[in-house]
């Protein structure tokens, strides 16, 4: 039988891939670009059992989306640059407490309202600083529609299976724009469920590190009592100010996802092999970035495109190796350089990186780039 | 035979944390009887506060217990109750972190009328931070930040509830100690949002920097300023002056929320 195929939005193509991950909770607020993924969610999560509710404003969404988690479902919400400052003192919430939630995040310019419809890639650091504290950031940045949808699914996966909030960042322009979408069959995509506790009620603890870094979670409501407090807390989930507990709780809840890099880490690496300068790029500038990469080829420029896939955590490591062997790096995106930066911190000054940097709302053009490499010597 | 308050207690979570004098106990302890008289099974029973003194209850308690960020009791406690309607939802928490920076969240989960109970111990001031004065603090009151008397004005918090669309509102005081798990029981039975603001004391923070020289004269103020619904209907304007309205001031039969999304569901599923 031939697979169902349509031509998506990316906003709608991260609803679907949350539906197909088996999301059942969605809270919102209204908010440009990201919309149509809360308008889709309202219409599609009632067909399957699921809820979905507007709630007064951004705060009140994210904690919404913990209270539901606690209860065991997959949570979804959505929104964009002011939104997601709102979200963060629940999203650091998510993170202390370590429940499950899936957040799309499109990015906009700002900083405040700043561009409500233009497109930005302003936000990738708020994704790691953006909440006060050490906490760990998984941030995914995909560039088209189908990626979006198999990106949701993904960010479903981390979500459950490290028991932390993921962000999904698509920039304005692969939120919106329409591509053809080949929907993947039930079961053709890893769909995780988080661990759910194999010891009876009366020996539950919600952090009993004796099952590992990441402890299974038990739902409200299903004969486990346990409390849950965004306070530093000991593994029974009570508050604790002992010196030693919380800096081995606040060690372990980063550990988590650092230690896990591997599993979680995700990028293309196109024509890199023998490149002599690669682009970074992610969203939909590594699009950009792909037709320069061609055109300089076709010019006798050895280029290769590295696109990130998981912006957080970031594939230094990767990044260090490819240093040693090319004559530059060209960091195209939209914003002042934060990927920038995030390149020449970890690749030691072996090479020079060069950025380009737009936040006019105009997205970043292949000739731009095709321009910049000719500055690599 | 004495009550047995320790089967809702979590054994080795006591001694609490609030000072000698404070209400907060009394209300626990209501809330307790009232779950008690309700037979609420403690693993259908979540518990959700925001941050404060009062929003440390849910800690003692052997409920499914969820201390959350300041004001965002009712937001939380709204995920909880609409992923799962079958569970008792209660909520408690103080004056501060209520009507101020959860005042949004409050508002709209009267208007929604979702089945919650909200059980506020108004104390008229920010206890846990050293006592700043609340939305809650009558004018002219001292604060540690109204050093020079309080130039707000108060929130009535059962009128706000009502005006909101809280579908069950009452309240009484720490005074009242046989009062509050009666109102607490029927706030819980009845379907709807309920808010039972308990007026509560702190003589820590508010006390002796307004003149109440002990507790018991904190006690007594609210002894004498509290008058029953019932009371209040046979005295004159003149009479009511300075006083306030205890037992159940608003109880009105209205659509509940999650019963009408289990209908969107319906509609949904009809049209699929």
């Amino acid at each position: 039988m031939a697979k169902k195929v349509a031509f998506l939005q990316g906003n709608e193509a991260a609803a679907h891939g949350a539906l197909y991950a088996g999301c059942r909770f969605f809270a919102g607020y209204p908010i440009t670009p990201s919309t149509e993924v809360a308008e889709v969610m309202s219409a599609e999560l009632p067909k399957v059992g699921g809820k979905f509710i507007q709630m007064e404003d951004e705060i009140g969404a994210m904690a919404a989306l913990i209270g539901a988690s606690l209860t065991g479902v997959k949570v979804l919400t959505s929104t964009s640059g002011p939104g997601l400052s709102l979200k963060q003192e629940n999203i650091g919430y998510a993170c202390i407490t370590e429940v499950p939630s899936v957040i799309v995040n499109v990015m906009r310019g700002g900083p405040s309202t700043g561009m409500p419809t233009g497109p930005s890639q302003s936000d990738v650091m708020c994704a790691k600083w953006g909440t006060h504290g050490d906490h760990p950031a998984i941030c995914l940045v995909p560039a088209s529609v189908q990626e979006i949808f198999e990106e949701t699914v993904r960010a479903f996966n981390l979500a459950e299976k490290y028991r932390t909030p993921v962000m999904i960042m698509p920039d304005e322009i692969v939120a919106h724009m329409r591509e053809r979408i080949v929907f993947p069959e039930p079961g053709e995509l890893e769909v995780v469920d988080r661990t759910a506790p194999s010891v009876p009620p009366e020996k539950y603890k919600p952090y009993d590190t004796s099952f590992g870094d990441v402890p299974p979670l038990a739902a409200f409501g299903s004969g486990y009592k346990f409390h849950v407090t965004g306070l530093n807390k000991m593994q029974d989930g009570f508050p604790t100010t002992k010196a030693e507990i919380v800096q081995a709780e606040e060690e372990r809840q980063v550990r988590k996802v650092e230690a896990n890099k591997a599993d979680i880490m995700k990028w293309e690496e196109y024509l890199c092999d023998d490149a002599e300068v690669i682009v970074v790029a992610y969203g939909s500038t590594s699009r950009s970035a792909r037709f320069a990469v061609n055109e300089a080829r076709k010019n006798g420029i050895k280029a290769g495109l590295f696109r990130l896939i998981t912006f957080w955590p970031f594939p230094e490591e990767r990044l260090l190796e490819l240093s040693k062997k090319v004559k530059g790096f060209i960091t195209p995106e939209m914003n002042l350089g934060m990927c920038t930066g995030v390149v020449k911190g970890c690749i030691e000054g072996n090479a020079p990186v060069l950025g380009i940097f737009r936040v006019d709302g105009e997205p970043i053009n292949p000739g731009q780039i095709l321009d910049k490499m000719k500055e690599v010597k | 035979m004495a009550f047995d308050y320790d089967k809702y207690i979590r054994p080795g979570k006591l001694p609490h944390i609030w000072c000698p004098g404070c209400g907060h106990g009394i209300v626990m302890k209501g809330l307790i009887r009232a779950m008690d008289s309700l037979n609420l099974k403690k693993e259908e029973t979540a518990i959700v506060s925001g941050i404060g003194c009062a929003s440390r209850l849910p800690g003692y308690l052997d409920c499914c217990t969820l201390h959350t960020a300041h004001g965002r009791a009712a937001a939380f406690a709204t995920g909880v109750k609409m992923a799962k309607p079958e569970m008792n939802v209660i909520l408690v928490g103080g004056d501060g972190d209520g009507t101020a920076i959860g005042g949004n969240h409050f508002i709209h989960a009267c208007r929604r009328n979702i089945n919650m109970t909200y059980i506020i111990m108004n104390n008229y001031i920010y206890g846990m931070t050293g006592g700043q004065f609340s939305p809650c603090t009558p004018t002219g009151a001292k604060a540690s930040t109204t050093p020079y008397g309080n130039p707000d004005p108060g929130f009535d918090i059962a009128k706000l509830a009502i005006g909101a669309g809280a579908s069950f509102v009452a309240r009484g005081t720490a005074y009242h100690a046989a009062q509050i798990d009666k109102l607490i029981a029927e706030a819980i039975q009845h379907k709807g949002f309920s808010v039972v603001e308990i007026l509560d004391d702190c003589p820590t923070t508010y006390g002796r920097r307004n003149k109440y020289r002990s507790v018991v004269e904190m006690m007594n103020r609210l002894k004498e300023v509290a008058v029953p619904v019932k009371a209040a209907e046979k005295m004159t304007a003149e009479q009511l002056e300075g006083k306030i309205l205890t037992g159940v001031l608003h109880k009105v039969e209205k659509p509940e929320y999650c019963e009408e999304y289990a209908k969107v569901l319906q509609r949904a599923q009809a049209a699929k």
